[in-house]
This record gives structure tokens, sequence and C-alpha cells, in this order.
């Protein structure tokens, strides 16, 4: 079936089967492949990115679902080689150890500071409950969650 | 893990959507955000041949007040229901409840209607909405139909709807007392509840104690007859089938279900 989705302002068309998946759509077909496939259970939130601004598990969620919607993925956040607050953030706390999760992660945060842009460390634990990180760095991430909400700028424009 | 091959059919409207359920039958099954049926698919331990995505049915995505109740569109999002600045106020049990759900991303995307359709026993809603004796409404070829919940949950992933009948709306009577509380135990925040447990207006309902959300009969008639909260709830495993599996013994459910209830009616208690 064709389907027709905005993935980081580009506007995507193509000819997938109905069944596939948005994040095989995000990797195989629009070649972006940050997001990753982690427990593909919606458990662990690797594949977590934003459609129409709001955080979802692309792996439970079908490309044909995702047609004629806005998907924004952890390549489409800096702006002008600037990287985006979040991801600083992560650079400047050390927010990640191997890295898996980090995409995810990054994407959870940026929809939690959307709808509450200053949070309580309680609140950003609390909206992490659907992002695992297998290095246990949960300590750092936090920081970097809280670290970026302080940041000027930090809700994407 | 792809689920098997389906045909993947996008409703515009309601009709549509039971148009097409009357030229596929039982091979289409509706898909609204996905998160019960998708994982399904994706097991390969549901295997439709046509999925009929409600997605696009914003004509049924609202929270209105209707006087005595509030009517609930079944394609409303948890996300929604638990930040209903309504439901926070006339039934804030079923909004604490909805942020329970899974995690923000699964509340992004899951809606009380599939969860209800759905009829997981292991599901939140299912029980919070039986505790707040709501009322079903089911859309067919031949017109709408009211449902008691009491009467919707027929067994394992059973309900009362039909093939060919769509969820549409949920009505939940507004409580008469503001004594409610949920109680759950789970693993990890993203995992179905070990046991969990509602309580509003002397109604107690548990979730995951059988194949279907059962109310707490023994614990109710005691509570009419004057019980203490923790007499009461020393009666929560009556008339209740909880499984053994890999995650608790029936033994351990019905341990976690006396000290839920109890947990649950002390605080139901002192907020009213």
């Amino acid at each position: 079936m064709k389907v027709d989705l905005t993935v980081n302002g580009q506007d995507i068309t193509a000819d997938v089967e109905d069944r596939m998946l948005l994040v095989h759509f995000l990797r195989d077909v629009a070649d972006l492949t940050a997001t990753n496939v982690g427990c593909d259970t919606t458990s662990c939130g690797a594949c977590t990115v934003l459609l129409d601004g709001e955080s979802v598990k692309s792996c439970t969620v079908l490309a044909a679902q995702a047609s004629g919607h806005e998907i924004t993925t952890v390549e489409g956040l800096a702006r002008d080689g600037e990287m985006h607050p979040v991801q600083r953030a992560f650079h400047e706390e050390h927010g990640l150890q191997c890295g898996f999760c980090t995409p995810g992660m990054v994407m959870a945060i940026v929809s939690l500071l959307k709808e509450n842009p200053h949070p309580t460390e309680e609140q950003v634990r609390t909206g992490l409950e659907g992002n695992l990180c297998r290095c246990t760095g949960y300590h750092n991430i936090v920081r970097a969650a809280l670290a970026a909400a302080e940041m000027p700028g930090q809700v994407p424009a | 893990m792809i689920p098997s091959t389906f045909s993947y059919k996008r409703a515009g409207s309601a009709e549509e959507a039971l148009d097409f359920v009357a030229s596929y039958g039982e091979d289409a099954k509706f898909l609204a955000g996905g998160h019960s049926l998708l994982p399904l698919m994706k097991l390969r331990l549901a295997a439709p041949e046509v999925i009929i995505d409600l997605g696009g049915l914003s004509e049924l995505s609202y929270i209105t007040d209707q006087g005595s109740y509030v009517a609930i569109g079944a394609l409303t999002r948890h996300h929604d229901v638990e930040h209903s600045e309504l439901l926070g106020r006339q039934v804030p049990l079923l909004a604490h409840a909805a942020g329970q759900v899974g995690d923000p991303q699964i509340r992004h995307r899951g809606t009380i209607g599939g969860s209800i359709a759905h009829a997981d026993p292991a599901s939140d809603l299912p029980a919070v909405l039986l505790a707040l004796n709501a009322t079903i409404v089911a859309r067919g070829a031949g017109g709408s139909r009211e449902i008691p919940i009491g009467e919707f949950f027929q067994g394992l992933f059973e309900t009362a709807l039909e093939p060919d009948e769509l969820l549409t709306e949920i009505q939940v009577p507004k409580p008469a007392s503001g004594a409610w509380a949920f109680q759950k135990f789970t693993q990890r925040a993203i995992d179905w509840a070990i046991v969990g447990c509602a309580v509003t207006d002397g109604h107690v309902a548990l979730v995951n104690m059988g194949g279907t959300p059962l109310r707490a009969v023994g614990v109710e008639a005691a509570l009419a007859a004057g019980a203490s909260p923790a007499e009461a709830a020393a009666r929560a495993a009556e008339g209740t089938s909880a499984a053994d599996d890999i995650r608790a013994t029936r033994a351990y459910r019905e341990h976690l279900a006396r000290v839920l209830v109890s947990r649950a009616l002390t605080e139901a208690k002192s907020r009213s």
C-alpha cells in the first residue's frame, strides 16, 4: 500500500507492505537508523519517536497508521548544526553509556518536557518509566533531563 | 517480530467502519490505538486477515458532561482521560487509573474503548469501569444499544459485542462520594498488574483475579454490613479464580488481593 509520512520535515512516499511497522519504515525505507529496535514488545522504549509531537513506541505502530502524520526521530532534533538542548544535556551530564537506549530516551524526554517544561526529579523518573537502560545509567539520564529543562529553547520549533 | 500478512483498511467514519466489517465479517478486526492488538499480532497469537483502522475517527474522541454521567468517546486516549479536567473533578478514580496504564508512550496511543473491547482481565480500566458501574454503547448495522458493564465481560478476551458491532461510547455515572482508590501491583511499570483493585462508593472491583474483571462480592457484602476495611478485605479472594502463571501463583494473587483491597479501602475512607 502507498503511505505518505512527513519524517523530520521531509515528505516520504513509499509503497510498503500493509503490515510494515513504523520502526522498520524509519530504518529501512527512510534510512534513518538511529531509532533502535530493542525488545520489540512495547516494553523498552528504544524505538521511541515523536508522532505529531508526542512520544510513541514505533515498534507498536504500523507505518500505515502513521501515514498522513508527522514523525520526528533523534536525527531531526538538531538545528543548523547545533544539538538540541536534550542532546546537549546528555553530552554534558554523561547521560549515556553504551548508547543503545539513548535515541529513545532523548525522544521520550523531548516529549516529557513539552508536556511538563519544568518537571521535578520524581516526575522525570515517572515520565521515563517506559524506557529501559540496560547499563542502568538512570541517574545521569535523569540529571540530563533536569539540566535540559533549564536550558533556553528546550522545546523544538 | 512482524505480524502475519493482512489487508489494511482505514475507516473515515463510524459508518464506514461498520460497512467494512459487514463486508469482511469475522476475518476483520478493529484497530484503535493498537497497543493490545498489535503486540498479539506480532507474536502471531492473533492473525486477522483484515485490519480496520479506527485511528482517524476523531468524532469518537471526546469527554462530555451529560449531567448524571460523563460520556467518553471510545477512541479517547488514556493520555486524554488522564489529563481531562472534567474527569479529574467528576470521576477522579478514572482519570487517576488512566494515568497508571502502561507508560507515557502507551498512553499516547492506547484508547479506553480499545482497552474495554479487548477485555484482558489484567488490564486496569475494565475493572475500574466495572467499579464505576459504567454503561457501554455499541453501534451495529441496526443502530445503537446500551450494555451494562456487569454484562459486558463474558470471558477471557470475550465481550457482549457482536462481531459486527463497534464500541462507540462509555458512559460513566458520577460517583456519589469522593471515597475512591486504585491500587495495583506490578513488577515493572509497563507490566500488566499481577493484581489490582478499584474502589468507589462501596463498590470494589478486582484486576486479574479471574477470566474477567470481577466485583469483590464478599468485600462489598461485608462493607454493607458495617465491617472495617481490614475485616472486609479479608474476604477479597472470595468468588475469584486467579491464574497460576509465570508471574505469580494463585495463592500469592489471593494474598495480594487481600492486601491491596485493604490498602484501597483505607485510602478511599481517608478521602471521604
